[in-house]
Order: structure tokens, then sequence, then C-alpha cells
């Protein structure tokens, strides 16, 4: 059968970047073809290229048998292109309805449109209320609109990029009936993913990049897991393991601890309660949007309340700023990493001062000492390996795994009794999410107490010993792991929002 | 002629400038452009809008001219802050100098010509009844012009594609962009939009408010304008309730002045732009509502990404 799309040397450089250095893709009719890599791999250029978002250097692109050029993304769906984002393309102050009509023809009329959109979303399985503005709605409702904004224009061709990185389990085994459903209507499917479990049991084929060039074509259900993570990051990656050690005494005890939502999208609190130990990793699971950053803030004293909400080694520290929280032995890595972790335009060195001024002795007198801070920025980049383009370059000049493991390595190796980091490994390539995984176990076999935010579950099924969820501000009791499931946990993170059954 | 109704007159002349200057700034603001140069290019439309009117004896010429002028001054911000992404603040600001000072060269050979102010429409009948008689039926066309500009602007914004298109580029330009929309075209049409009404309202100010051209005549008024879109939380109804209380606080002014109230003249002048910095604090320190500022307001958009 010929192929539906088929791009042949495509080359796209970004300054010395090679993005995508001679990538081919065939993608057949009525297929699930599956686009693995690493975080960058060089998916996101191909995807934007097939697009029409950005144009290639070199390389020629074929559609049914014909050459092509696709010159924007209107060009792209004219031809039978969809596409889904992974950060949704939504207006968030705009209604479901008004958010489709924005990709369908000035001429249809709104009516139709809600019209449309009722009959698509009953007809694949899609739930959505056409009025309803979209910051209401839960990330897999927004999904939802992205995927009935692509069928409305009936393609031949649908591409998701890593459409479940943000799903629970539950709506993702949804979203993979939808996919099915479109396939058997003889559509095919361009689905990214680094997840490789879910590529093994929805697609037909899968092409694997790796630093911009297509390193193998495979059948993803003839392979393994551990082989196509082979292909992806090239080397076999190492297990962080835990070594066995006790759990001592409580160290961080959070109670009644409810918290107003600080803006309009936000979350509120409600009356969380929580205990670390000594020696203990526990692991907060929930979808994006559900408290995680209003709790991070109340744990760091970035929002500051009552004295006794939570303790510290038994001390009240509810009402302390986070430098008085610091020098008690406390120490916070936020999720986002270039913004709020670490101040983009600053040097690694100014980085390093801005989290340990009040706890590394780098100030003295009021002025700075520039050796003290250059000896320790030079020993977390030693002892995280982590690899920069000069000796001091600006935090944003970092790969994201390279500044993941500086700004956590900043902290650990302080040696904190207390660790509450937030999507340690989130966006971050497999060597470094396992160098960072394996500090947090030896951090807590070490005897601190370690609190990981996350919605990566696989992550925290590696790491923690216990498990809460949480879920519209209310945190569930903390289980221990081995006596969850991934099922489980995935419908307390549905919460209210509600999994179709 | 009643003291209410003389105050009602004096009230919806005060108000007029403002509500268009506002009402071109929200349309530019809703496509996610912060322009706060409406002070420049106001003051321009008010020194070309006269100096033609002059030359040519036209009213409708001059304020043609106004339009005009101010929206050459907006292709001047739309080139710098669209075509180069420069800073839109400080674009803005260099703007608003720039027609300050061009202006006062446009209008330096017209200081101290005098002519007519537009003429107020008259309906047999109708303008003569009391109290509402002057008040709906006795003004002069821009008046009614504003009103439609309103009423225009909300059903363009609301009730066509084309201002769909509008918000959603103000909301969030990289999600248009990956839509196919042309975020640069939208918003530079918008910038031009917004500066010919701010060409506009400074024509009214020289040729049907005070029919004069004086250097630094516009007197802040581009800048209560931009506070009025912000007091509107960006809807177009509510801007003309915003532009009639400013307009009320400006004549109300004037009013205490001339009954001699004891308040020293400078204080009850400093009062609009008093009310506007009150607003503006009342507006920040209030609960974020659900009509929000443009999520993409004053980021530059760069496409290539």
């Amino acid at each position: 059968m010929a192929a539906l799309l088929e791009a042949s040397g495509i080359v796209r450089r970004f300054g010395a970047l090679v993005a995508n250095d001679h990538v081919d893709l065939v993608v057949a009719p009525a297929e699930i073809h599956a686009l693995l890599g690493e975080n960058g791999a060089g998916k996101s250029t191909l995807v934007k290229i097939l697009y029409g978002l950005l144009q290639p250097l070199e390389g020629t692109l074929s559609w049914e048998g014909r050459p092509v050029t696709i010159a924007s993304p209107a060009e792209a769906r004219r031809l039978g292109i969809g596409m889904v984002f992974q950060h949704f393309s939504l207006f968030d102050a705009l209604t479901v309805a008004e958010n489709v009509a924005l990709s369908l023809p000035a001429s249809t009329p709104m009516a139709t449109i809600e019209a449309e959109v009722a009959q698509l979303s009953r007809a694949y399985g899609l739930p959505l209320e056409p009025r309803r503005e979209v910051w209401r709605l839960s990330v897999g409702e927004r999904q939802r609109i992205e995927i009935v904004r692509a069928l409305l224009q009936n393609p031949k061709l649908l591409i998701l990029d890593e459409p479940t990185s943000v799903l629970t389990p539950q709506e993702a085994d949804q979203l993979f009936v939808t996919l099915e459903a479109l396939k058997a209507e003889g559509r095919s499917i361009l689905y990214i993913s680094h997840k490789l479990d879910e590529v093994r049991r929805l697609c037909d084929r899968a092409t694997v990049l790796r630093l911009g060039k297509v390193v193998a074509t495979a059948d993803p259900r003839a392979e393994t897991a551990a082989s196509l993570a082979r292909l992806m990051v090239g080397t076999e990656v190492k297990e962080a393991r835990a070594t066995a050690h006790a759990t001592g005494a409580e160290r961080l005890v959070v109670q009644g601890l409810s918290l107003p939502a600080t803006d309009i999208h936000g979350t509120a609190l409600k009356d969380v309660a929580l205990t670390v130990r000594a020696g203990e990793i526990v692991g907060i699971a929930g979808i994006a949007g559900n408290g995680q950053d209003e709790f991070f803030a109340a744990l760091s004293g970035e929002v500051t309340g009552d004295p006794g909400t939570i303790s510290l080694d038994g001390r009240p520290i509810g009402s302390l700023g986070i430098n008085a929280r610091r020098r008690l032995g406390a120490a916070f890595v936020p999720e986002e990493r270039l913004g709020h972790a670490a101040a983009p335009g600053f040097t690694l060195a100014d980085n390093a001062l801005l989290s340990g001024h009040a706890t590394n002795g780098f100030v003295r007198r009021g002025l700075i000492d520039r050796s003290a801070v250059t000896a320790w920025f030079r020993r977390v980049v030693s002892a995280f390996d982590v690899r920069t383009s000069g000796p001091n370059p600006e935090a944003r000049a970092l790969s994201g795994g390279n500044l993941q493991k500086f700004v956590v390595g900043r902290e650990i190796l302080r040696e904190p009794q207390l660790f509450v980091v937030a999507q340690p490994t989130w966006g971050v390539d497999a060597a470094a999410a396992a160098t960072i995984r394996q500090a947090l176990l030896d951090l807590a076999a070490r005897g601190a107490a370690v609190l990981v935010i996350s919605q990566d579950l696989d992550e925290l099924f590696a790491l923690a010993d216990r498990l809460a969820v949480i879920s519209e501000g209310r945190l569930s009791e903390a289980r221990p792991t081995p006596s969850l499931d991934r099922e489980t946990v995935g419908l307390m993170m549905g919460g209210i929002h509600g999994v179709a059954a | 002629m009643g003291m209410t109704e003389a105050i009602l007159l004096t009230i919806i002349t005060a108000a007029t400038p403002l509500l268009i200057a506002a009402l071109g700034e929200l349309v530019v603001e809703r496509s996610g452009v912060l322009n706060l140069g409406v002070e420049g290019m106001m003051i321009v439309g008010a020194a070309t809008g006269f100096a033609a009117a002059i030359l040519t004896g036209s009213t409708v010429i001059g304020i043609l001219a106004g339009i005009g002028a101010g929206m050459i001054l907006a292709a001047i911000f739309a080139a710098l802050a669209l075509g180069l992404a420069a800073n839109q603040v400080a674009t803005g600001l260099a703007l608003t100098i720039l027609g300050l000072g061009a202006s006062g060269l446009i209008g330096s050979a017209f200081v101290g010509a005098r002519r007519d102010a537009l003429a107020k429409i008259d309906l047999p009948w109708l303008t003569d009844l009391p109290v509402v008689g002057k008040v709906l039926f006795g003004q002069d066309p821009l008046v009614y012009v504003s009103a439609l500009l309103a009423v225009g602007v909300w059903w363009f914004l609301w009730k066509t594609r084309a201002g769909l298109v509008l918000r959603a580029v103000g909301e969030s330009h990289g999600a248009a962009h990956a839509l196919g929309y042309s975020v640069l075209k939208i918003r530079f049409l918008a910038v031009l939009f917004g500066g010919g009404c701010a060409g506009l309202a400074g024509a009214y100010l020289s040729l049907a408010y005070t029919p004069f051209w004086s250097p630094g005549m516009t007197a802040g008024r581009g800048w209560i304008a931009l506070a009025i879109v912000v007091f509107a939380s960006w809807l177009p109804l509510r801007a003309v309730i915003g532009a009639y209380l400013f307009g009320g606080v400006t004549v109300l002014q004037l009013h205490a002045q001339a009954r001699g109230w004891g308040i020293p003249s400078q204080a009850m002048s400093a009062l609009p732009y008093l009310a506007t910095i009150l607003v503006l604090v009342l507006i920040s320190v209030r609960r974020r509502g659900d009509a929000q500022a443009p999520a993409s307001l004053g980021t530059p958009f760069v496409p290539d990404r």
C-alpha cells in the first residue's frame, strides 16, 4: 500500500544545534505510528515541520504519493493533517465552541459548530460542554477539545504530541479507545511519546529518534520495553536502587493545613495532613492543578500560615519564611526549574548564591564571599555531573537535564533534614533522571525525610515508600506503595472529576 | 437652560473624547498589544485636525486629517513594537513624547487661530423638548459617532468571527499562530484602529470641545483613556460608564471652581488624575473576577518558534 505521508532527508538546524539530521519517516494509511525519542531528540521539530509550523532546510515531503510543501498549518489541514499539541493551543478565556470555531472557516455559524461538537463528542466518547470556558475544564477535557477540533477537519492523519503525559491512567485508556476507533475508520495516527508501554500497546510501527537522527524503525510489539529504551537512549539506563535502611522519628508533620486559593485558577488546600519520617520518601501523586503548587508553597514558606500546621522535628514552622526554614535544615526544589528554581539570566554561581545565602556561609558582614560561592558551585557541578558549555554559564544556557541536576544537587549537597521536591525529573533525559532519583534515594538512606510531588506515577512507584494522592486540594492518607496499584492511584487522582466507567 | 441640563451637556462633551480614545485602546489591548502612546496620538490628531480644518476650511477634512495623523503615529508604533518586537511600554512612552513634540511643530503656525466649533445638530421639535431635548437630540455628530462606536466595538468583539480571532490573538498569540492566524497582521490592524480613534478623539478636542489649538491641550486625557480601559475590564460597554464617570469628575471640578468651594483650584484640577490613580489602585487590589486582562497583553510576539 502506498504511504500516506513520507518525509525523507529532513534537515532542520537551530543555530549550531541540528534538531533534525536527515530524518526519514513513512506513515502508512490506517496505522498508528509511534515517534519515539527522548526530550531533545528532535520529535517536536519534526512534527512542527509536518504540520507546517517550521520549514525544513533540506529534504522532501510527499502526501499520498505526491510531493508537497507544507507552508502553513492551514495548508497542512487542507491536505488532511490534524494536530493535537502537547501544550494545548487553547484559549483559556474563550468557550469550548469558540475555541473550535477558531480552527474552522469563518463562514461556519456558531450554532452549527456547537451542534457538531456535541455530535462528535458523542460519536467518539469525548464528552464536552460547548459553552464552558476552557479555564474551568480539567486537563483531560482540554485535550478532548483539541481532538474534537482536529477531527472536525476530517483528517486522514492525526498527530498527537505526548498525549498521555497529563492524563490519569483511566483517561489514557479512554483516549486509546478513541484512537483505535479512528484507526478503524481508516485514519492514520502519528503518536509521539517516550512512554514505551503505551507505544507497545497501541502502535503498529515505531520510528525511533536519537539526537536528531533516526536510529531505528521497529515493530514495537516485537520489541521489549528494554530494547526500545536502549534504542532511544543509546546505552543501558541504570535503574535507581534503594539501599535498605530503617526509618526513624517523624520529621515533617503537617496537620490541619488549609489555604485559600491565591488566584482564580488556583486550588484551595483543604485540611491537609501528612507525616514524613526520617529515612523515608513519601510521594504525592496527582494531576496538575489539584493543589500541588499551593502545597509546595506552604511547605517551602513562600506562603506562610498558622505556626502549628507544619512542624519540622517537633518545631512549629508554619509561620516561618523560606530562609528560616532553610536554617532549620529544610531544602526545596520547585517544579519550574527556569524561572522559579533558577533565575534564567543569572550564572550558575549566582544561582547557587540565591538559594544558599542564608545557610551556606556565602555572605559575611553583608558582603558576598565569592570564593566560597565558587567553591560550592564547583562542588555541585562535579558531584552531580552537570555538563556546562563554559566555566560558569547562565542558567538558561543549560539543557533541562543538566539544570535540573544543578538545582537538585545544590540543595542535596547541603545534607538537608527535610527535602521537598516537585517534579524532580519532568522533561529530563533518562540518564539525568536516573542520577537525580538515585540521589533522592541516597539522601533518604542517610536519614533525611524526602517528599516528592510528581505527576509521573512510574517515578513515584520507583521512589516512594508511601504514597498519597492530592485531588481538588485534599490529600489522601499516605499508604505504603507496595499495597497500591496504578489503577487505584489513577482512580484517586481522578477525584471528583470522575472517570467514565 | 437649567443647571442639571447644563452639567449634563458639559459631561457629554467632556466624556466623548475619552470614550473614543478608550474604545480604540480597548481594541488594541484586546489584541494583546499595550500602546501607552494614546496621549501622543491624541495630541497629534488635535494639532493636525485643527491645522487641516483651518487650511481647507472644512471641519470634515479636519476630522479625517486628525484620524489619519493618529494612524500614522500608530503605524510607527506598530513598526517598532510589532515589526521589531521592541518593548511595548518603552515604545508607547516614546510615542507620547514624540507626539507632544510633533504636535507643537504642526500646530505652531496655528496658535491663536480660531474657528467655530463643530455644529450641534438641531432637529425641529425634538431638540426643543424640555431637559432631554438638547441632551439627547442636540449634540454634535461626533457624540453620536462615539455611542455608535461603543456598540460597534461590542458587536465586533462578541458577535463576529473577526472579533473572536482578535480576542484569541490577545489571549494566546502562540496558540493563534499555531492555528494559522497572522498574529502580527491582526495586531497591526488593531493598533491602526486604536491610532485612528485616538486621532479622532484629539480632533474632537480641537474642533468641537475647545475650537482652537494650544500646545499640550490634551492635558493627560490619553492617560485617562488608558485608565478607563482597565476600569472597564476590557469591556466596551463598561468603557462608556468609565468615560462618563471621568467626564463627570472633570466637569465637577470646573463647576466647583466656578462656585468657589474654597478648595484651591489646583487641587480641583488634579481631581480627574487623582481619580485615575484611585481607580487603578482599586482595580489591582480587587480580587480578580472573570473579566481579566487579555493573557498575552504586552508580550511581544516573535513568530519563529
